[in-house]
């Protein structure tokens, strides 16, 4: 009788505060989104607790709509351009504003601390209107955007007074040689992390040393090609307590006084874990950075063009416990063998050509791939750009990494089979994708049918986001992945002979996927239009960069790029000419 | 006289901003036809990379025997970020030119100016900047000058909404012809790329220079 009556915890018994500090532990945002399904209270107390959020695709949702939902936003990640603007497939001016965002958010006073972007569009404009909207903003981190000037970052000295991270990589930005960095008032000694390599002009040093002096909270440096050696030196020996450096120019002489200041310099630095830059190098040199080596978990050598092989491989032999490598393939498959040696905590392996444009010309085969797959075993994410690749190499990867989380594989010659067998590479990334269960990044390149397809709409169960250049014979390939990917968020497709059945017949997953882009594909416009009919919550976008517009062109036409993503907001109101919204 | 330039990143309001790197990719536009037919002819000549036999390209085009073949530019392959590209692009510049013993190789191309009654030559490594070219060419042919020029010594060439009025007006633009021989505006390029593959110089007209690549007007029309 007693357990008659069912005795439940109401949670809603509990006053807000408590199931508000519950909520501060959950930190995901895939969990906090279940969280506010719940029920109407959990909703609320979600809400108005929530200070992170991230958009993986900026036009998703709007600026408006965002802050009414999550009025208590601190930190926002946005996401602008499809990933394949990148390699130059989309036009400039395409879109991913940042101001209006900004504008937004100073509107409502929302006390923005953090704001991450990849991708997008900054203007100037913004990011003064930034720096002096939000008193508490702390950290901007910027990837692979463009629009601004140094002229924007010195707004963001002057104004942002409690500034902990400035971090800029892979930008194009603007130098209009101010002395932006001179813009740190004397009274800012909060700066945790600064970035600048990106930048292409001169940095007055004086000023750069000064505020390095004044920051005791520097953790993370990373200079830029105008920074020489001496003033590296000297900016170790005011932040010995470093944990992330990017040289800058790496160029002395050896037999100098100043070069015997760094080595000296450097080796109190006992916390540096990560070390980049290297954009100018002296090979003589590097010998002082040995001391280091053995406590680096990342090493990023990738824009470090003047180190050749064996000084690669001889700095690396000093790294035993490195978890990250980014490198050039002039490293060539020999000095991946050293890699696979004495790196054996290895987790994340990037091989980058030396030469993009010229395709014939990667020094790395699947023989460095092999050797690095034998000696770490922990290896979960690739991005390797080699000459050719084999189906017996990837079956022999497969075996020996069962960790992969990211695979992606760029053979140079997009549609090479194996030179060994002259088959296609259905069966090795087949292996991959069998082997490695926990798959969430695909990159597929060489020559493939659709059985490479087959293989993972089978197998990677797993798998989020897709990248397809140059394969498949017909819609069978598409469908196979649309219909067995059952996480699948991102697809992008170039060059594919994909068409209007496949896109069709995909319809009803679009809207659990955050976009999908076909480009040189077989897609019509005419059914580019009736998807976009049938799917108001998708946005179909055609890029259409010829001289004809809508009324020339028939609905038969094959359509040359299209990218459509799901969205709250419908048709976005700063599109170009060249983008037509169906 | 006054030589208008199209270089990337122009003006304060500019939202477009200076990052694809053409490369002249955009030109050629090549495609490769895919294995098993289907898609587009390719365009593609011959090349290292890719082999007809291997990856049953279809419809080549015929090289001209007398041209050595070009390497087969697919747009955005591989797939490295523009930012990259550019980067390597200024280190290898710096290499090469610090292999070479005694300075470095000079380039000199022929320079002609629309209505100039001879050619002049300029060496493009006393240079570092599409600037400096800029004034040492306007200080060359300032003695030719015809008629309506803008202001002379003064450049405006960091302004991109100047440049449809250059171009439509008789002002001068700068031109140049690269290694594939095709005649390109000058300044989409980093300055150091631009001194690789440039052959030779031409100051256009604007009315004329209208008449060269198409797409490369147009994609400046859409920026203005």
């Amino acid at each position: 009788m007693f357990w008659g009556s069912r005795k439940t915890i109401n949670m809603n018994y509990f006053p807000d505060e408590v199931l508000e500090h519950v909520f501060d532990f959950i930190r995901s945002h895939k969990d906090r989104n279940s969280v506010s399904l719940v029920c109407k209270s959990w909703y609320k107390i979600e809400k108005y607790s929530r200070q992170k959020v991230f958009l993986g695709n900026c036009y998703s949702i709007g600026p408006e709509r965002l802050i009414a939902r999550f009025p208590g936003l601190k930190s926002l990640t946005l996401k602008g351009k499809p990933h394949f603007a990148d390699f130059n497939l989309v036009p400039d001016d395409w879109g991913g504003f940042l101001y209006p965002w900004i504008k937004a958010m100073a509107k409502s006073r929302i006390g923005l601390e953090e704001l991450k972007l990849k991708r997008m569009v900054v203007s100037d404009k913004s990011l003064e209107l930034l720096s002096k909207s939000f008193p508490n903003f702390k950290s901007l981190v910027l990837v692979s955007c463009e629009g601004f000037t140094t002229d924007g970052l010195a707004a963001i000295a002057s104004n942002c007074r409690f500034l902990k991270e400035l971090d800029l990589q892979e930008n194009e930005v603007e130098d209009h040689r101010g002395h932006w960095l001179s813009c740190f008032p004397e009274s800012c000694t909060s700066l945790a992390s600064l970035n600048f390599a990106c930048l292409k002009g001169e940095i007055n040093l004086a000023s750069l040393e000064r505020l390095v002096a004044r920051s005791p909270n520097l953790k993370s440096l990373r200079l830029n090609r105008a920074v020489p050696f001496d003033t590296l030196q000297r900016l170790l020996i005011r932040a010995p307590q470093l944990v992330d450096l990017g040289t800058g120019s790496y160029v002395h002489d050896p037999s100098s006084e100043a070069y015997n200041k760094f080595k000296a310099a450097i080796q109190s630095c006992k916390s540096i874990r990560s070390l980049s830059g290297f954009l100018e190098v002296a090979p003589c040199c590097m010998s002082a950075i040995y001391p280091i080596c053995e406590n680096l978990t990342f090493l990023n050598l990738s824009y470090a063009a003047g180190l050749q092989s064996n000084e690669l491989t001889k700095l690396i032999q000093h790294c035993k416990r490195l978890q990250r490598l980014w490198i050039l393939d002039c490293i060539g498959d020999k000095g991946l063998g050293v890699v696979a040696s004495t790196c054996n905590e290895l987790q994340e392996l990037r091989v980058f050509p030396s030469d993009p444009f010229d395709a014939g010309n990667a020094a790395v085969t699947e023989e460095g791939l092999v050797l690095v797959s034998e000696g770490c075993p922990k290896l979960n994410s690739l991005l390797y750009f080699c000459q050719q690749m084999t189906n017996a190499a990837l079956i022999t990867v497969a075996k020996n990494c069962t960790n992969f989380i990211r695979f992606r594989l760029c053979i140079l010659n997009p549609i090479k089979p194996d030179p060994v067998t002259n088959q296609p590479l259905d069966e090795g990334f087949g292996a991959i994708v069998r082997s490695c269960k926990g798959l969430k990044r695909l990159s597929l390149s060489g020559l493939l049918t659709d059985q490479v397809f087959y293989y993972i709409g089978m197998y990677a169960k797993k798998l989020e986001m897709l990248s397809v250049a140059f394969a498949g014979e017909s819609d069978k390939g598409m469908l196979y992945v649309l219909n067995g990917c059952k996480k699948l968020r991102k697809l992008e497709i170039r060059d594919c002979p994909f068409g209007d059945a496949a896109l069709l017949e995909g319809m009803g997953k679009y809207e659990t996927m955050r976009s999908l882009w076909m480009s040189t594909c077989e897609v019509t416009l005419g059914a580019c239009k009736m998807l976009a009919k049938k799917m108001p919550n998708l946005n179909v976008e055609i890029i259409n960069e010829t001289e004809q517009t809508d009324s020339n062109l028939d609905d038969s036409q094959k359509v040359d790029k299209m990218y459509l993503y799901r969205t709250l907001v419908g048709h976005r109101e700063d599109a170009p000419e060249f983008v037509w919204l169906l | 006289m006054e030589i208008g330039l199209n270089t990337k990143g122009g003006g304060g309001d500019h939202v477009g901003g200076c990052e694809e790197e053409k490369m002249g990719f955009e030109e050629t536009e090549l495609r490769l036809g895919l294995p098993g037919g289907g898609g587009d002819g390719g365009e593609v000549q011959d090349t290292s990379g890719i082999d007809p036999d291997e990856g049953k390209l279809t419809g080549l085009a015929a090289t001209d025997p007398a041209k050595p073949p070009a390497k087969a530019q697919v747009v955005g392959w591989p797939p490295v970020r523009s930012f990259r590209k550019n980067m390597l692009a200024i280190t290898a510049t710096q290499k090469s030119s610090s292999d070479e013993s005694g300075g470095e190789k000079a380039a000199f191309v022929k320079v002609s100016m629309d209505g100039a009654p001879y050619l002049r030559k300029v060496d493009l490594r006393m240079y570092t900047s599409y600037q400096q070219l800029c004034v040492a060419l306007a200080k060359m042919f300032s003695s030719f000058t015809i008629g309506s020029c803008g202001s002379q010594g003064m450049m405006d060439f960091m302004n991109e909404s100047k440049l449809m009025d250059l171009l439509n007006g008789s002002d001068y633009v700068p031109t140049y012809e690269d290694k594939d021989g095709d005649w390109m505006l000058v300044g989409d390029v980093p300055w150091e790329v631009f001194v690789e593959s440039c052959k030779r110089l031409g100051i256009m007209k604007g009315t004329e220079a209208i008449g060269l690549a198409p797409k490369v007007v147009e994609k400046c029309k859409k920026r203005s």
